[in-house]
């Protein structure tokens, strides 16, 4: 189900505004706080959520991975690098917490250099991966990813 | 102009009783305002039935001394300088709009209570105040609307695109500006105009007043309710059913997650401002 906003946490800030992938989030008319014009266009990718500095936005998660009536919040602390999930079923018996690191890369890092690359053979271009699929996007069903399976390390400065 | 008590010189036109009856009115519409607003948008209810769901999840009971002090932080915090914006420059607006107001109104009903005659001289300071807290409240008023208003600063409309969110910063900054002129013309005797910026003054500040259903004018009542609320659900450990603040150097929190000690070392560095390293200005 698509965002919603409490209106009493808001202070119509616009980071979500600034963040939303589908410019969906915008500041309404009435009482110039934050809200969702188009919740059928919402595809629940919590960038706002995370962006907001007062969590004032929530999402009810999809019902595959708890029952309906769920809480699913998330705390982005980017000063500590880490994001923190909790998620909460509606009869408070299930309240599970999850930590880890922010892997996202620095703003404008992340650009590969296709031209550097060699052209894709026969074989690739069979297959049913993308051109250049990076390591790190398992398709062998291995193990989990994780930053060391894939040689990557943290560093400081994370940005959005 | 300055030091001119500009209600001592109405009062050669328009009796002090009159002046009087006219502050009560406004007050009484303010009153009215918010209890119709508080039920129109069951604001009250919700903000109750919030409260005992918080409770009902709460993991410790928080007593009446911890909420006095909860309330004493929040009163520091988000209610004396609106430490709840996370945009430096709107809270400093935010600050002179909030103070100017305060003071202009303050000083505005001392001098028709007690000063409101020539026979009655106020000291100097009074409508130097008046005159200063209009100014501050046009400073951070103007500031807000040319440069800070995130429906423009943000999603590039023009500034003078007016919709019912601007009913309060309109209607607030008339007051001000219209009462400076009024003061102004007055002061330099300027007959007719003194009449119409007076009137215009009036218009401006019934409208501010009369408006409070509509316009937002009630957030400076229900705001610092929220603020509190915010902070005795994370008191309580129910925070909203939001993760906790995990303190990553806590060997219990480096235990229950094996990962963040593996990447981030025991002592994890500070890792960069983010978003807040930039203003949200990518639309």
């Amino acid at each position: 189900m698509p965002t919603f906003v409490y209106m009493t946490r808001c202070d119509g800030c616009g980071q979500c505004v600034d963040i939303c992938p589908s410019d969906i989030m915008h500041i309404d008319k009435t009482l110039r706080r934050a809200y969702n014009i188009e919740p059928n266009m919402c595809w629940e990718c919590y960038s706002c959520v995370k962006a907001c500095p007062h969590q004032a936005i929530d999402v009810r998660g999809y019902a595959d991975f708890a029952p309906l009536g769920h809480s699913v919040r998330v705390l982005r602390d980017e000063e500590k690098g880490t994001i923190a999930w909790r998620i909460k079923f509606r009869n408070g018996k299930k309240d599970i917490e999850l930590l880890a690191p922010i892997t996202t890369k620095p703003w404008g890092t992340a650009i590969p250099d296709l031209a550097g690359e060699s052209a894709p053979s026969k074989e690739m271009r069979d297959s049913e991966l993308l051109f250049n699929e990076p390591k790190y996007v398992r398709m062998d069903e291995g193990g989990l990813n994780t930053l060391e399976s894939n040689g990557l390390t943290l560093k400081e400065g994370v940005y959005y | 102009m300055f030091m001119s008590n500009p209600f001592a010189e109405l009062s050669a036109t328009i009796p002090a009783a009159v002046m009087q009856g006219y502050v009560i009115l406004m007050v009484l519409l303010v009153i009215g305002g918010t209890v119709l607003d508080m039920i129109h948008k069951k604001s009250a209810q919700y903000f109750f039935e919030n409260a005992k769901k918080a409770q009902q999840n709460a993991k410790r009971t928080v007593d009446t001394g911890e909420k006095a002090s909860i309330a004493l932080k929040t009163l520091a915090n988000e209610v004396l300088t609106s430490g709840e914006f996370c945009n430096t420059q709107r809270r400093i607006s935010h600050l002179f709009t909030m103070y100017g107001f305060i003071i202009f109104v303050a000083t505005t009903a001392i001098l028709i209570f007690a000063y409101p005659t020539p026979a009655t001289p106020a000291p100097d300071i009074l409508p130097l105040l008046w005159h200063i807290g209009a100014l501050m409240l046009c400073f951070g008023g103007y500031w807000f609307w040319f440069f800070i208003r995130v429906d423009v600063s943000s999603e590039g409309l023009s500034w003078f695109r007016l919709e019912r969110a601007d009913l309060f910063i309109v209607s607030l900054l008339t007051t001000a500006t219209f009462g400076l002129i009024w003061s102004y013309m007055q002061f330099n005797g300027m007959g007719a105009w003194t009449t119409l910026f007076f009137v215009l003054f009036i218009a401006a500040s019934t409208t501010l007043f009369g408006s409070v259903l509509w316009s937002k004018f009630a957030h400076m009542f229900f705001k610092p309710a929220a603020a509190f609320q915010k902070r005795v659900a994370h008191a309580d450990g129910s925070s909203e059913n939001l993760p906790a603040d995990f303190d990553l150097t806590d060997p219990e929190v480096q235990k229950k997650f094996p990962d963040i000690p593996q990447y981030m070392g025991k002592n994890p560095a500070y890792m960069g401002a983010g978003i807040r390293r930039e203003g949200s200005s990518h639309y």
